[in-house]
């Protein structure tokens, strides 16, 4: 199989990418790991019933426009493609139905999405305890909610939407536990007349927080030191908040601190990142037309730094505008100077979000005995201990502890390991960096593995 | 526990078709579950939250992310071990199973599930 530009993702920046780069002419391919598209923000969009498309409200509806300008678009479509392999020449290798094969791309878009930023706490390993974007997952694509006791703890816009979204279904949570700091809202009130220039979140924001106040759902403010309890699964979520222990009894605890960009594919391609200290993440460094250190290789959405789902559509068609200026030199610059203007002005609310949500210290530096790495189970306290020993960066502790060698490849510690060690060492995230990302990106069989025949076309 | 939202809440009719019934087990349990459901949907809606035990201290873990991320959910589906059970779509007459522990380096003693076996890592 060969292309002009395969596109990796299919949420709203890559749903916008392949739209434009198909409606221009380019012969496109798009893998999403997903069934149906929409990522995870308009998950299930053509598939989800009126009244719980009613309860998501309109910022999920307006998903549906972009899925069936897609459907519209002539851009060739693989939902259930797992990407595994991308390399140096662009050779896309992808996994569906058990059979893995190669797509030849002239450009790639990357458009895998922002994953939940990982919140090492006492407990957080036990079952029933699951990121705010898991519960808000099985609401979107299959309409369940919790029917016991739900606490939602953390920080971020996600955990009072989630919450919003939970009461209107008929489920509200027993309780709201917001870690962020007392004064924080002062320190990030410079932000607020540039947020102001972005259109309609923060009144989305203080409709939600009076809707929870009406339905009776307690918010607690400035928490710490959460500590989730529990033998075979999560009993309770205890905290201490307004200079007293709190215990809430919950069998479900849904943590939330943000989200980060999916580096994996970036990683793997050796694209240049760069760590930001006001998103505490790593972003791929770009130009203008969204193209990475990489040439060929584009980033969009949330993997390109978090910005929310209208911004990544609006960098979804920069990015298609960059790729057919790369492959056919066409350049469309009236049309890419109003997406820019367009994405400054949705993009003026983050400074504002980014200072008042920024992630908790408990999960930032976390105590030595909680678990880090999940699938190894490496404790901080272990990676402390091989800083100690000499250990400069995640790569060596990989070696040390195995941490960031199970199944999940680092996803979920990679962050957490690389604040972990630049704090112990003293010295900058950007120069601790972060795991080396290799195929394949998932598990697979290794029958699958050997049938893969690279290019079947020169076969 | 978790369940369908009330506008869901009736149960719906047999077949595959959108919204149908499915039947399936998880170590040999009969449960039911919906089309559209992934593997990890329909076990939680059937109240299992523990998936299976750690590879390293055996401890009990479930779902955490339900979007491909953490690979917590991991189960083995069909007789194939290590699958996402978030990945997967439920489908009519599935053998899933929790799995216990890493994988098996050497041959399982009489009796006991080497999951994992075959998948690389």
């Amino acid at each position: 199989m060969r292309c002009d530009l395969a596109v990796i993702g299919a949420g709203p920046a890559g749903l916008a990418a392949a739209t434009r780069a198909a409606e221009a002419g380019l012969s496109v391919e798009l893998f999403d790991e997903q069934p149906a598209p929409g990522g995870q923000i308009y998950r299930a969009i053509e598939s989800v019933p009126a009244p719980r498309r009613e309860l998501l409200g309109p910022d999920y509806a307006a998903g549906a426009a972009l899925a069936s300008a897609f459907r519209a678009s002539g851009a060739g479509y693989h939902p259930g493609a797992l990407v595994w392999n991308v390399d140096a020449t662009l050779a896309v290798d992808f996994s569906r139905d058990g059979r893995s094969r190669q797509c030849r791309a002239r450009a790639v878009v990357v458009a895998t999405g922002a994953i939940e930023r990982p919140t090492p706490l006492p407990g957080w390993t036990l079952p029933g305890v699951t990121g705010a974007g898991a519960l808000q997952i099985l609401l979107k694509a299959q309409g369940l909610v919790p029917s016991e006791p739900v606490v939602l703890a953390g920080s971020g816009p996600l955990l009072l939407l989630l919450a919003d979204q939970l009461t209107r279904a008929g489920a509200p949570p027993k309780a709201v536990v917001e870690t962020v700091p007392r004064g924080r809202l002062l320190a990030a009130a410079k932000h607020l007349p540039a947020a102001l220039r972005a259109p309609g979140y923060l009144a989305k924001g203080l409709k939600m927080l009076r809707a929870l106040k009406a339905a009776g759902v307690p918010l607690h403010r400035g928490a710490t030191d959460l500590a989730i309890e529990g033998g075979e699964r999560a009993e309770a979520l205890s905290f201490t908040a307004g200079g007293r222990r709190h215990r809430l009894e919950a069998g479900l605890i849904a943590l939330h601190q943000g989200v980060v960009p999916n580096q994996q594919v970036t990683r793997l391609l050796r694209c240049a990142h760069r760590w930001s200290g006001s998103q505490r993440c790593f972003l791929p460094v770009l130009d203008d037309w969204c193209e990475s250190s990489v040439e060929g290789v584009f980033v969009a959405g949330d993997g390109a730094g978090i910005g929310g789902a209208a911004s990544a559509a609006l960098r979804g068609r920069l990015a298609a505008l960059g790729a057919l200026r790369r492959l056919r030199g066409d350049v469309a610059e009236d049309e890419a100077a109003g997406l820019r203007r367009d994405l400054a002005r949705d993009g003026a609310v983050r400074p504002l979000l980014e200072a008042l949500y920024a992630p908790s210290e408990q999960v930032l530096a976390p105590a030595d005995d909680t678990l880090v790495c999940r699938c190894e189970e490496v404790t901080a306290g272990q990676l402390r201990q091989s800083v100690a020993l000499g250990c400069p960066g995640p790569n060596q502790a990989k070696s040390f502890l195995r941490c960031g060698m199970g199944p999940c490849q680092g996803r979920f510690c990679g962050l957490a390991v690389t604040e972990i060690i630049a704090a112990a060492r003293g010295e900058p995230q950007q120069e601790i960096d972060y795991y080396r990302i290799r195929p394949p990106l998932k598990p697979l069989p290794l029958a699958e593995l050997a049938a893969f025949e690279a290019d079947e076309d020169a076969a | 526990m978790l369940t369908r939202i009330r506008s869901e809440a009736r149960e719906p009719g047999g077949g595959s078709e959108a919204g149908g019934t499915l039947r399936f087990t998880f170590d040999g349990r009969e449960m039911t579950g919906r089309a559209g459901d992934s593997v990890a949907a329909a076990l939680l809606a059937g109240g299992v939250l523990r998936f299976r035990d750690s590879a390293v201290a055996g401890a009990p873990r479930g779902p955490f992310c339900l979007m491909g991320v953490c690979f917590e959910c991991l189960v083995e589906i069909d007789g194939q071990g290590n699958c996402q059970a978030c990945m997967v779509p439920l489908a009519e007459g599935m053998t899933v199973r929790s799995q216990s522990g890493g994988p098996q380096v050497v041959a399982p003693a009489a009796g006991r599930r080497a999951p994992g076996q075959g998948e690389t890592t």
